[in-house]
């Protein structure tokens, strides 16, 4: 997977792009939501400055094109799976021309919160054909190497569903529990309520998140230890791929 | 689900597009293959290219901004399509009724790979599209084209003439220059996916004649009988 000189796509690609000089490495930590993975990312962009590399961040739906059109497109109508898909797309491709491969060019290293693989398991759990899912983000690049913060179902629910997100939520959002409505997938109707809908849908997030750990190699982190004992798997693991120089 | 573009779909209306760069003549043709249809007592629904709200917005601020990449203005395009084929067009699809489209994927297969995107790439995007029954292609020389689009009006839009590609300064220059790369694109379209080439050179009546012999065929086992098989898989879970 990984390419000591410069990078390449992970299907059809950009044709107008080249690709073959970017010396930066694209690290990806994957997880789903409430795993904790903002965090992790945060403390290891400090440690790698510390270190004396370049580190810039990248998240999901940040994107200046699309803006707050995701979001407004999600609360007021009613989307289809391939027309969710193609939107995450859109936002995806802007990151990755203005964003991602610039910085990459730069020789910086890239942290990116979540990248494909979040939007193929989005995706797949709401319908949507896993071929044509990952033929739409062959332009994506291949990343040098994803940590992948594996949890059950179990050690989800506590990190997602607790006293303070409960109440903060209820009364500054009025959405009645810690969770966003997409996260917990309500748009898929699969249970009662919010609850009932949040831990069938990521049931079926974290298995396609399995899958995918298999056919993507996915670096497998245990992301039901500690901070800190996590933390120092992934600087392992990403000292592992800045040596590969 | 699959890709559905690559056959037939077995909903019980028929989808009918037409396709040709700016000034070829399809809008007028196919407003008057409507007129006929409608005439005849068919239940017709028309729609067009890049309408739908959804991202109408961020395609417009995108391009006012040139912030637009090949990729990211052809995948804005496919989720406008998305939400259309979605809302607009599967609906009367399924109803019975004759859809009639101004321009469909081909137009972004065309454009878009110009633009520099992969032909491959942009094909398996749209793969989720439902198959025309019909798609003429009207074919015309770029002067008789440039000359049609000028009549009332005294300049080409920016987007139109290719002007954010920097192939020339002139916008006519511009324009003929994109649109003929366009055109290459369409003529391997048309040979790819079959599609009815028309002369868009020939007086607009002659044309329509055509189109009508076209379409008056492929109504042939038309019945328009809406389909509710729908409601046999809401029986079946009971």
């Amino acid at each position: 997977m990984s390419k000591p000189n410069g990078k390449s796509f992970f299907g059809t690609g950009l044709p107008y792009l080249d690709v073959s000089d970017l010396t930066g490495k694209l690290i990806v930590i994957e997880g789903t939501d409430g795993v904790g993975r903002s965090s992790q990312i945060d403390e290891l962009k400090k440690w790698l400055e510390v270190k004396g590399y370049a580190v810039t961040t990248t998240g999901w739906t940040r994107s200046p094109l699309l803006g707050t059109a995701i979001e407004t497109a999600k609360s007021g109508h009613s989307l289809n799976v391939n027309t969710f898909s193609l939107l995450y797309a859109a936002d995806f491709a802007d990151r990755i021309e203005h964003e991602i491969i610039p910085a990459l060019k730069a020789g910086f290293i890239v942290l990116a919160d979540r990248y494909i693989y979040t939007a193929f398991a989005r995706a797949i759990v709401r319908g949507a054909d896993p071929l044509w899912i990952r033929e739409v983000y062959g332009f994506a690049l291949e990343p040098d190497a994803v940590f992948y913060m594996d949890v059950k179902i179990e050690n989800l629910i506590p990190r997602v569903i607790n006293a303070e997100t409960l109440i903060e939520h209820y009364w500054e959002n009025q959405s009645g529990e810690g969770m966003d409505y997409w996260e917990a997938g309500m748009d898929l109707k699969l249970g009662e309520d919010v609850y009932d809908s949040f831990v069938k849908y990521q049931k079926r997030v974290l298995d396609q998140f399995d899958l995918m750990a298999r056919e993507f190699q996915f670096v497998i982190v245990d992301a039901t230890q500690e901070f800190s004992a996590i933390n120092s798997t992934l600087k392992t693991g990403i000292l592992s791929v800045l040596e590969d120089d | 689900m699959g890709n559905t573009f690559d056959h037939e779909h077995s909903y019980p209306g028929r989808l009918i597009i037409v396709e040709g760069i700016d000034g070829s003549g399809k809008s007028t043709q196919i407003q008057l293959l409507q007129k006929w249809l409608v005439s005849m007592g068919y239940r017709v629904f028309f729609t067009e290219w890049n309408s739908s709200a959804l991202v109408k917005e961020t395609i417009r601020r995108g391009k006012k901004k040139n912030l637009l990449t090949p990729t990211t203005f052809s995948i804005l395009h496919a989720t406008d399509f998305a939400d259309r084929l979605a809302h607009l067009i599967l609906p009367p699809l399924k109803a019975g009724m004759i859809v009639l489209a101004d321009r469909y994927v081909f137009t972004a297969f065309a454009r878009d790979v110009v633009r520099g995107v992969h032909p491959e790439w942009v094909r398996q995007m749209y793969g989720f599209a439902v198959r025309p029954d019909l798609a003429f292609y009207f074919k015309v020389p770029i002067e008789v084209s440039l000359k049609r689009i000028l009549v009332g009006r005294a300049s080409l839009k920016f987007h139109e003439a290719g002007m954010d590609l920097g192939l020339s300064d002139d916008p006519k220059e511009s324009f003929k220059i994109f649109q003929s790369k366009i055109i290459e694109e369409y003529n391997a379209i048309a040979d790819e996916f079959k599609l009815v080439v028309m002369d868009a050179t020939k007086p607009i009546y002659s044309q329509q004649a055509i189109v009508r012999e076209f379409v008056q065929e492929k109504l042939q086992n038309y019945t328009g009988i809406p389909y509710t098989s729908v409601l046999s898989d809401e029986q079946a879970k009971r």
